[in-house]
């Protein structure tokens, strides 16, 4: 590894985690040991929120009722759009309403071992108690989770666990799940203990003797750009899966708070985990804007295949049963369709790269129900999947029924994001990261379901506990707009933004975004190579001086102007996917979602290296022209023992 | 290529040909000046195009001549979060029953003229273009579309059983995604779908039993208070609904309201 890309630091510890007691007994311990603010106190204290996701909306309700005075921002025009919404499947809890063997035990060791031990335990352990506290405030406030005839709530298997521990409400569970915490945020609201900044972008962080004491902000209908004042900030602004251009995030997800927040010092951990969706609908064309998740549930019963020849155009009901390849089948015999998802994924990718794929650009496969529909009967098949079946039919203009679906990988989850210790705080005193943007419980791969219990628990439970023992310290000196920090920041950021909007070039930063977004995708995707990651960082740092040089923006910046917009969350991505890259070249290992081609098994699954990368690679950021720096948090397991998976 | 050819062989209804079409735009820069509908033309549209990724073409367009693209609101592009929304010839969301970001250009041909405009109702001010301002139905959840119960309070989930048909029928209301569509779509520019929808969810289920009388009389008066207008169930809301939230919803927000009044229940002032 030259030099040249990333140097050496310190290592990182957490010391928060009360380690001279069991693990079952440390957020408990963790708990009493912290110090609370008194109830007359709080209302003197003031913390900025920054999104309205599961977390961050879970944590400014949960903030505002417990007598702090909360400052919520999100950049929509109402809370209840964050991309929690869009969430399908479910949330896992440990209830062990089945009786089926599951406990809190079970689901921390499943968690850890899905994240392929690349997890922290503490955080992983804390996160499986926390998870049947969250599904009884939901109930509490009226999420509609599917019941049995009893009346009592029903539950699913999920993501390959042998136990059934997903709540769910249809397909829908993050729509209803978000707004239990929206209506519980609008209600605090009312009564005034939280203050609404809709449409309104972070743009910097403002940090005074050290502690982080405020936010640069843009209201994206007047162009104003202000500060704002807090005693500690909460970043909850989810995941950076748009990097890629193309995922199944809303058009708006973006990394621009979590990437300031670590150009001012908050180390970045993990970047490069990402998690590739198997099932997804297939891109069309150059238009195209974005990618829709398809149900993984679907594999239950559709057989994977592409023809056997390469450039085969046949449509796919003229190829002959033999002339067929179901390479799931034939690849992993036991587990056949239903791999987990990082195999499917990548297995789909490969026969494409052989020329194999089907549909526009040979990148695509068949989910095929023919069997399904012959062995069950079309009402059957329609009675299990047919709202899936009408959506997919509504994107492609195709009947499924007829011919089979196309389907094809996107990126839909980042298991990276900024360091947390046990308490869930940055590096930088008083920036507490949660949910998605953090990087803390799914290590190199996260399970099903999971997301969701994650966002809550940090939301509802976690962060309000932790931030009382930062927040006993406070009320903290009074700083305002004329703080040379904030001058200095708000000055950097009107810089930039006039910056963005002189260039006057000839390309759209969507036309960037496109191309970093297919760059990561290429060589930071579902596989990833030394020569690959290198060509990508050259390129990506083309891009970056081209972005600077030859950007068009329209209109100004004192009024609603989406491009501007866009054309920061780009020049963030641009700088992340470097960073992302770096990590990914630096980690000469196979685990969850990252592959390293060089790194297999002869059968060609994901090979990990424990004795030099059971560890989280937290990055500092550097001014540019100095590679960033690498900071080590080694992986200790005292009650999980590694493994090598296998679905053979 | 080869391989996309080889989809439209065994699919005629989608062969690939790009479409040309005239688009008449609202455009306001903001609320202070009148806006006016404008003519742009788009050339070599796909039928498997969003309506929103044909306005993606059109504003990559713009951008390049120098002009200032139509400000448009969405999000998540896959039907679930609410923020799209457009008057598309006059109808909300478009001629199909589903969002905006969800309507494809298949549903349109060769050499259409197309109207589009933002949600119109006095509650919605227009930001710029097609962008409306929707918080005042933030500000009606904000009246009592919640259940109160602070973090930590809760009982164990089992200990409450719900019904099975309540609590399918509390989920019908409750996929409401709050787009506006019903109040663009009602000639009174009525927001009671939206309201109704809130006040069915809660009210069918045990935990929003304590606080269901206020709920309704409050959520009403703030619909009042925000300017939207009368409901005249004429049903429209309804059929223009992504998420078909029926009508019986407002049937039992008028019995909920009818009995928290006799019941003596008046709104916070």
């Amino acid at each position: 590894m030259p030099l040249d890309l990333f140097s050496v630091g310190d290592p990182i510890a957490d010391t928060k985690a009360p380690m001279d007691v069991p693990i079952g007994e440390r957020w408990s311990e963790r708990r009493f040991r912290g110090r609370l603010v008194n109830p007359a106190n709080r209302r003197k204290l003031t913390v900025i929120v920054v999104g309205t996701g599961l977390a961050g909306g879970a944590a400014a309700a949960t903030l505002g009722e417990a007598g702090y005075k909360v400052k919520s921002f999100w950049y929509q025009d109402s809370p209840r759009r964050a991309h929690s919404v869009a969430a399908q499947g479910g949330i896992n809890a440990a209830k062990n309403y089945r009786n089926d063997g599951d406990s809190v035990h079970r689901l921390f060791y499943d968690t850890v071992k899905g994240g392929d031990f690349r997890a922290r335990e503490n955080n992983v352990h804390r996160l499986a108690e926390v998870s049947v506290n969250i599904i009884d405030q939901c109930v509490a406030q009226g999420v509609p989770f599917a019941r049995e005839y009893g009346g009592l709530l029903d539950n699913r298997s999920f993501g390959g666990t042998q136990v059934s521990r997903t709540f769910y409400a249809r397909g829908q569970t993050g729509q209803q799940l978000l707004y239990g915490a929206y209506q519980a945020l609008e209600r605090q609201i009312a009564a005034g203990s939280v203050e609404q900044n809709a449409r309104t972008e972070m743009l910097d962080l403002i940090i005074v003797d050290g502690r982080a004491r405020g936010i640069v902000a843009r209201d994206l209908v007047s162009g104003e750009i202000s500060t704002h004042f807090a005693d500690a900030v909460v970043i909850a602004s989810g995941g950076y899966s748009n990097v890629f251009y193309l995922s199944t995030n809303a058009k708006g997800s973006n990394t621009t708070a979590i990437w300031r927040a670590h150009k001012r010092g908050a180390y970045f951990a993990n970047p490069c985990y990402t998690q590739i969706h198997p099932t997804c609908i297939p891109v069309k064309g150059d238009y195209q804007s974005k990618l829709t998740l398809m149900s993984e549930s679907l594999r239950n019963d559709g057989r994977v295949w592409v023809p056997k020849e390469r450039g085969d155009d046949r449509p796919a009901n003229d190829i002959p049963e033999d002339e067929r390849d179901y390479y799931l089948e034939r690849l992993y015999p036991s587990f056949g369709n239903l791999v987990p998802r990082d195999i499917a994924s990548r297995q789909a990718k490969n026969v494409c790269d052989e020329g194999r794929g089907v549909g526009p650009g040979g990148l695509g496969v068949y989910l095929d129900f023919a069997e399904a529909i012959q062995r069950l009967g079309r009402p059957a098949v329609e009675a299990k999947y047919g709202n899936l079946f009408d959506m997919y039919a509504q994107i492609t203009g195709e009947d499924p029924y007829v011919t089979p679906m196309r389907i094809f990988p996107a990126v839909h989850y980042t298991m990276g994001g900024l360091w947390v210790d046990y308490d869930l705080q940055s590096t930088i005193p008083g920036m507490f990261v949660i949910g998605e943007a953090n990087f803390s419980d799914h290590g190199a791969n996260r399970l099903g379901a999971s997301a969701l219990m994650q966002g809550l628990a940090d939301g509802y439970f976690v962060l309000p506990s932790t931030i009382s023992s930062y927040l006993a310290d406070g009320p903290f000196e009074k700083v305002d707009e004329s703080h040379p920090a904030a001058v200095e920041a708000m000055q950097g950021v009107q810089e930039e933004v006039q910056k963005l909007l002189s260039i006057n070039g000839t390309r759209t930063p969507a036309s960037f975004h496109r191309e970093v977004g297919q760059l990561m995708w290429d060589y930071c995707g579902m596989e990833r190579t030394d020569e690959g990651l290198r060509k990508a960082i050259d390129r990506i740092q083309e891009i970056r001086k081209e972005f600077w040089t030859n950007l068009k923006v329209t209109g100004d910046w004192h009024s609603f102007n989406q491009t501007l917009e866009h054309a920061g969350r780009v020049a963030d991505f641009i700088e992340l996917a470097e960073l992302m890259c770096i990590d990914a070249l630096h980690r000469r290992e196979s685990c969850g979602g990252h592959f390293r081609a060089e790194s297999q098994t002869p059968e060609g699954e994901a090979l990990r290296d424990d004795e030099n990368f059971a560890y989280v690679a937290a990055w500092e950021w550097t001014p540019e022209g100095q590679p960033p720096v690498l900071h080590k948090e080694d992986l200790v397991y005292e009650y999980v023992h590694l493994a090598q998976r296998s679905y053979k | 290529m080869t391989a996309s050819m080889q989809s439209s062989v065994g699919n005629p209804a989608a062969e690939k040909r790009g479409m040309n079409l005239t688009l008449r735009i609202w455009r306001q820069k903001d609320p202070s000046v009148k806006g006016k509908m404008v003519t742009y033309k788009v050339t070599d549209i796909s039928p498997d195009m969003s309506f929103l990724e044909m306005l993606d073409v059109l504003n990559e367009q713009l951008i390049m001549q120098g002009d200032d693209p139509v400000a448009f609101d969405h999000d998540c592009r896959e039907g679930i979060c609410g923020m799209c929304g457009l008057m598309i010839n006059g109808q909300a969301h478009g001629p199909q029953q589903t969002t905006t970001c969800q309507l494809h250009m298949r549903s349109f041909k060769d050499g259409d003229s197309i109207d589009i405009e933002p949600w119109r109702a006095t509650a919605f001010p227009v930001i710029k273009d097609l962008a409306v301002d929707r918080r005042a139905f933030d500000r009606i959840i904000q009246a009592g579309g919640y259940i109160s119960v602070p973090t930590g309070t809760a009982p164990e989930a089992h200990a409450t059983p719900v019904p099975k048909a309540d609590s399918d029928a509390a989920f019908d209301a409750a996929t409401c995604i709050g787009c506006g569509a019903c109040v663009a779509a009602c000639p009174n520019a009525s927001s009671m779908l939206f309201t109704a929808a809130k006040v069915t969810h809660l009210g069918l289920l045990p935990q929003g039993q304590p606080e269901r009388d206020d709920r309704v009389v409050n959520m009403v008066a703030q619909q009042d208070r925000e300017g939207f207008g009368g409901c005249t169930n004429i049903g429209e809301c309804s059929a223009a609904c992504p998420k078909g939230i029926s009508m019986e919803t407002i049937s039992r927000l008028n019995h909920d309201l009818l009995g928290a009044l006799r019941a003596g229940a008046r709104p916070k002032s």
